[in-house]
């Protein structure tokens, strides 16, 4: 079974977030107000080919601990696994 | 040429090689190629993992070259005491290698900063810093996009009592500020080593001032204290 996988990949609350910060500092300038707390972070998609989607999810977790995301300044979430043919 | 044999890794992406294995040869020892997917150090006494982009930099700096065939000789050699220095892109990899703590972020202001900086030696007693004293200010420069080191409070604090913070971004007289520190480093530190003091990670580069003729040469005593230390079987 083949299912596709998102990863989002965030710093982790509180680290400083220089890209955020410069995408936050360009929106007045371009007359948008109201907006705050931009943060920027990556999204991985990727397809998985496993027996079930719990061993798929396990791979997904796996990869994306040991690659997608370097613990000590990133967090990550998985957002959807939906079967793919 | 007999000095001791110093690696010099070139990952895909690398930029600054040729000028380490330079140096290593400007300042009496012998360079020694070595290419990513060799799963040797060709008998190297030391290693040095160089700056640049390696595999372009994508996802993270240093997150796929922790994962190149060599960087299983290069751990294998760190944990037996051998010598490892990183510098730049080199000390990105070491640390997404967990061979040294924290992680290197993007620069304080997302400028690309690439200058000549000064900075102040923390402590003698790693390989690579045995010959400088606590204190001595060395004129080296930096070109990063990434360099901002940060740890977790309790990394940072064992790093700092441990005395293993190398080196700090200064002023040319010394004194810490942050007019001194190009990238916003977490304590304006610059470099920092294992709790043994035999892997060294640093954002500036040595490599690029050993030479007189084309500038500064505060990279010349690391290079010192490396090839003195090396005979004695460090």
């Amino acid at each position: 079974m083949r299912r596709r996988f998102e990863v989002v990949v965030m710093l982790k609350p509180g680290m400083a977030d220089p890209q955020g910060r410069a995408v936050e500092d360009a929106l007045p300038t371009m007359g948008w107000s109201g907006l705050t707390n931009v943060r920027v972070g990556k999204h991985v998609e990727l397809t998985v080919e496993a027996d079930s989607e719990d061993a798929a999810r396990a791979l997904v977790e796996q990869v994306a601990d040991r690659l997608l995301s370097n613990p000590v300044i990133e967090d990550y979430r998985i957002l959807s696994a939906e079967e793919v043919r | 040429m007999s000095g001791p044999r110093v690696a010099v890794i070139t990952f895909p992406g690398s930029l600054d090689d040729r000028d380490a294995l330079r140096a290593v040869r400007l300042m009496g020892g012998t360079p020694v190629l070595v290419w990513h997917r060799d799963r040797d150090l060709g008998g190297a006494d030391a290693v040095i993992l160089p700056g640049g982009f390696s595999y372009g930099d994508h996802l993270r700096a240093g997150a796929i070259a922790r994962f190149a065939p060599v960087m299983a000789a290069v751990a294998e050699h760190a944990e037996r005491g051998g010598p490892v220095l990183g510098i730049c892109n080199g000390f990105q990899i070491l640390c997404e290698a967990g061979l040294l703590p924290g992680a290197l972020t993007r620069n304080v202001g997302l400028a690309f900063v690439c200058r000549r900086i000064h900075v102040r030696c923390e402590t003698s007693a790693t390989v690579f810093t045995s010959t400088i004293a606590a204190g001595e200010v060395l004129p080296v420069p930096v070109k990063h996009g990434e360099g901002r080191f940060v740890a977790d409070p309790e990394t940072l604090a064992r790093i700092e009592g441990e005395g293993r913070v190398v080196f700090r971004y200064c002023s040319p007289a010394g004194h810490l500020g942050g007019e001194w520190n190009p990238n916003g480093s977490t304590n304006h530190i610059a470099g920092i080593a294992n709790d043994r003091g035999n892997v060294v990670g640093m954002m500036p580069h040595p490599e690029h001032a050993v030479d007189p003729d084309v500038g500064p040469t505060g990279g010349q005593p690391m290079f010192e204290s490396l090839l003195q230390a090396v005979p004695a079987g460090v």
